[in-house]
């Protein structure tokens, strides 16, 4: 077990504040179904253009997502490795617990069923 | 099957851990303050755990053992404040031996919850810095993740309507 600085603590916690805001994090989930401009982003929130570029930039400043233009629209890419980055972070110490807690069940029904066969 | 939620919000020294449990909090309280107990859930299956002491009061100090098959061991000790009950939870500090100086303070708190139990963990630690050490060290060396973790996690990131 290694308790250490990480060096990528720095741009974790620019991930960690991009994916803070619930229309960042809405963007990001529309973008998984592909690329898209600024408007199609715009569309379903009732938040203007300007605002929803600057979110993007955001994102973009994260490494969450990449922007590239095809004729004359400028379409928004989602980036997976951040948040596969992300995600690994904090998936050890979910698999710590799950475990841990999935053990404590079966230990539970154990004692409910021998506090069952053996009453008082 | 219940799920464990992990709550780590960037910028805070705290973690919160909820998870549900089918059985009376009576229980749950034991399987958390009986040593003999504890070492048959806590950590994973892989993982033998010894507990060196657990003295349950006002005071009280308490040191277990993490052993590998490969030998390696990772400990932790800490104080139990105030007496561990039923209603008030369990108040103590941890420490893991191989980071020394870096305490958290955990309660543990045991709710009655639709039949069953909810048990609450709040951890708050000296830094953002040690919170961040220990949810990336997982307490645990290495365990492979896939691009799953990235499907699920973009599954929990809810739309906005």
């Amino acid at each position: 077990m290694a308790v250490e600085a990480v060096e990528a603590d720095d741009q974790l916690s620019v991930v960690f504040g991009a994916l803070a805001d619930p229309t960042r994090r809405a963007l990001l989930t529309r973008l998984t179904q592909g690329d898209a401009t600024v408007a199609e982003l715009a569309a379903p929130f009732k938040v203007s253009q300007p605002a929803i570029s600057r979110h993007l930039k955001v994102l973009e400043q994260a490494g969450l997502i990449s922007r590239h233009r095809r004729a004359t629209a400028r379409l928004s890419h989602l980036e997976a490795e951040p948040l596969r980055e992300v995600t690994e972070w904090l998936a050890r110490y979910q698999a710590y617990w799950d475990e841990s807690y999935e053990r404590l069940d079966v230990l539970l029904a154990a004692l409910q069923d021998d506090h069952d066969e053996h009453p008082g | 099957m219940a799920t464990t939620q992990i709550i780590a919000e960037p910028g805070m020294p705290q973690i919160v851990i909820t998870r549900e449990f089918d059985a009376p909090r009576a229980l749950l309280f034991r399987a958390y303050t009986d040593p003999g107990l504890l070492v048959q859930w806590l950590g994973p299956r892989r993982l033998t755990m010894s507990v060196d002491h657990f003295d349950v009061r006002d005071g009280g100090t308490w040191r277990y053992i993490h052993r590998g098959a490969d030998g390696t061991e990772a400990a932790f000790h800490g104080v139990f404040h105030g007496t561990p009950s039923l209603d008030g939870g369990i108040v103590q500090t941890f420490e893991f031996e191989g980071a020394p100086g870096h305490v958290s303070l955990e309660t543990v708190t045991f709710e009655e919850h639709a039949g069953g139990t909810l048990v609450r963990t709040n951890d708050v630690f000296q830094s953002v810095e040690d919170r961040d050490a220990m949810l990336q060290s997982g307490m645990q060396e290495g365990i492979n993740e896939s691009m799953e973790r990235l499907d699920e996690l973009l599954a929990r990131l809810a739309p906005v309507s």
